[in-house]
């Protein structure tokens, strides 16, 4: 196995630039995702590592080799494809047979890989079998198989889950992991869902509109998002934000919001007086968030959803913006229509630059 | 579950069920109607006259009624040895034109299938012999060829005689002519059948180390394989059935080196005069090349993968 890196690249297509200036280092045996709304740039980013298309600019590194020049056959590194890009025509067995053919690997150890492959991944017993009469999941890690059975320096990963049903993709994610400890493969995961990127990465990598937002471990990105847009993205419900003028009172630094007054603690206040900002956003998780009858921000009771295990109590402000609360099932819950008042933890605000969408503070 | 001896008795179709599909039968019967005439009146009925035209002999001379001998004229005309030669010649000009022709279509076709600049003129160069009729690549090709103006001559490749009646190549050239006109068609369904190769399965066979003639050979050429198939059997009737070039170019000669069937039947009809003789020439042909399509679909459609 071995190390990726992407050093200064860009990417465009006819002007539009769909990855730019990206500087990311992948370990070995390291499992990246990639995270991002669709059109972000993550999978043209996992097709330059593949080789099947060309950065405009910048090198990629793969093992200790630059590997810009090296056609995607050499490249030695295997892909999964959101579609799994199976072919049709070949069986179970000759599919996953493929890359070691290509590599001229002799016919008994050719055999012998497949049938450890399939073995290992629950395939032994449809080698004969076409792609079309398998199901989704057994597709899926025929591809998987493909991938794995001629240990590359690295596997990349084009939202390789998208195509399965909601248990099924649980259950897979769980075994994809597995598997990568067990290989101690080096892995780039692209995907749009968040999920997949807080339970599956060793790091994520947040990307929007080719650039790189934020990169680092789940818990960190979703504790400190370093913008606005990663807020908004990880988490969901996603982050509530409020956007607040700052003011003095008695001394003190507030954020001044439809019904109320955020107190703003030393440090923050510090940092915002430095950037020189009249305006903030205030951004707090729905976890955050609880309720309290007598003092905070007010708040009108919308809508109550129970999920079983927890709830989300969707509240309007006096202004009429959305806010969502996300409780226990075993928290009192607010009666639809009610009126309450809002309350968040000092530690739990997130403050961010209304114009340039980054993080303010520590 | 306990077995039961009174059984429930089955409901039979209601009498206004009944007159339901009645009424929808002969609703089914009235729309096909229009097509049976059409299809009677030009095909099913020329088809079996026309077998039965062969049941009679035509005289020498015109003028003198024809008489009925059975299968004799059958028997006469399909082992006679102008019949075999002309089997023979018809066989070998869908061997010379066939192949040939689908191979250079599918090469242009994979040339024409890449992301260039100005592609899309050459795929409009590639496909323009579809717009051309055979009688003007009948004169394309004849002047081409022509002993004092062509371009043959120019070049210095002179056969004696020349090269339309000379019996050794006369048929190549026509087959050469008949593969360029139908090459526009050719290259137009090799290109589609080449859009229908998905991107991902060629991407996924460049990452797995395939290398071009791999991925073309493993991938692409497994892909197109109904679309190759279907030009096989299409172009070998078409194959059966050339006749404007050949008319155009050779006449059936020189020696009947060119006398392919289609052309023996309009010389038996046109020049000879003699129906009778024609008819069993144009059931020969029909059967020919009906047992033709069905020896390839029972050939070669195994070889066919049509999952995607």
């Amino acid at each position: 196995m071995g190390r990726v890196a992407l050093d200064h690249v860009s990417k465009q297509f006819d002007g539009v630039t769909a990855v730019d200036d990206l500087s990311i280092d992948i370990a070995d045996e390291e499992f990246l995702v990639v995270l991002g709304p669709s059109g972000c740039g993550k999978s043209t980013a996992l097709r330059m590592i593949a080789g099947l298309e060309d950065p405009t600019a910048g090198t990629i590194t793969i093992g200790d080799r630059v590997v810009n020049d090296v056609e995607a056959k050499d490249r030695d590194v295997a892909m999964v494809f959101q579609s799994y890009a199976l072919y049709p025509h070949m069986t179970v067995h000759r599919n996953i047979e493929f890359p070691l053919r290509s590599r001229k690997v002799p016919v008994d150890e050719r055999n012998q890989l497949v049938r450890d492959v399939a073995e290992s991944l629950g395939l032994a017993e449809y080698l004969d079998r076409k792609p079309a009469q398998l199901s989704g999941g057994q597709r899926q890690r025929v591809a998987l198989a493909r991938a794995i059975v001629r240990r590359p320096q690295a596997f990349l990963m084009d939202e390789p889950l998208s195509n399965l049903d909601t248990k099924l993709r649980a259950q897979t994610r769980a075994e994809l992991v597995e598997l990568q400890r067990r290989l101690a493969a080096t892995v780039i995961y692209v995907t749009h869902d968040q999920v997949e990127a807080m339970t599956m990465g060793n790091r994520i990598a947040v990307l929007d509109r080719g650039v790189l937002q934020q990169i680092g471990a789940p818990h960190d990105v979703y504790a400190r998002p370093a913008n606005l847009f990663v807020a908004r993205f990880i988490g969901s419900p996603p982050m509530n934000t409020v956007t607040g003028t700052v003011e003095r009172i008695e001394g003190a630094l507030v954020a001044e919001i439809p019904g109320g007054h955020i107190p703003l603690e030393a440090a923050l206040a510090d940092a915002v007086t430095t950037r020189g900002l009249d305006a903030v956003v205030i951004g707090v998780r729905p976890e955050n968030l609880r309720f309290d009858s007598v003092a905070g921000i007010p708040a009108h009771v919308t809508v109550v959803e129970s999920l079983g295990h927890e709830r989300h109590v969707i509240c309007r402000l006096v202004d009429q913006q959305l806010v969502v609360v996300r409780q226990g099932a075993h928290e009192l819950a607010p009666a639809e229509g009610s009126s309450t008042f809002l309350v968040a933890a000092p530690d739990a605000l997130h403050v961010f630059d209304p114009t340039t969408g980054e993080r303010v503070g520590i | 579950m306990a077995a039961t001896t009174s059984a429930a008795p089955v409901p039979g179709p209601s009498p206004t069920h009944r007159a339901r599909r009645r009424r929808e039968r002969v609703l089914a019967a009235l729309l096909l109607v229009p097509a049976l005439i059409v299809f009677g009146a030009f095909v099913f009925w020329p088809l079996i006259h026309n077998f039965y035209l062969g049941f009679f002999r035509n005289p020498p001379f015109p003028g003198l009624p024809k008489h009925y001998v059975g299968f004799d004229q059958y028997r006469d005309v399909l082992t006679s040895s102008d019949f075999l030669d002309s089997v023979r010649t018809t066989v070998v000009f869908a061997l010379l034109t066939v192949p040939i022709g689908i191979g250079a279509g599918l090469g242009l076709g994979v040339l024409a299938h890449q992301q260039l600049r100005g592609i899309g003129i050459y795929r409009m160069i590639f496909s323009s012999t579809v717009a051309t009729s055979v009688a003007v690549a009948a004169v394309i090709f004849g002047t081409l060829m022509n002993p004092q103006v062509g371009l043959l001559p120019w070049l210095g490749l002179t056969t004696n005689p020349t090269i339309l009646q000379n019996p050794e190549w006369a048929l190549v050239a026509v087959a050469v002519t008949t593969v360029w006109q139908t090459l526009g068609l050719t290259f137009i369904l090799m290109a589609s059948g080449l859009q229908s190769v998905p991107d991902d399965l060629l991407e996924a066979a460049r990452v797995d180390g395939a290398g071009t003639w791999s991925r073309f050979w493993h991938v692409t050429l497994p892909m197109m394989s109904p679309t190759i198939f279907f030009a096989v059997v299409v172009g070998s009737i078409f194959a059966f059935q050339s006749f404007g070039q050949i008319d155009l170019l050779t006449q059936g000669g020189p020696l009947k080196k060119t006398n392919v069937l289609t052309y023996f039947i309009y010389n038996t009809l046109q020049r000879q005069s003699d129906p009778g003789k024609a008819a069993v020439l144009a059931v020969a042909l029909f059967f020919l090349t009906l047992l033709l399509a069905l020896a390839q679909i029972r050939l070669l459609e195994r070889r066919v993968s049509y999952e995607r």
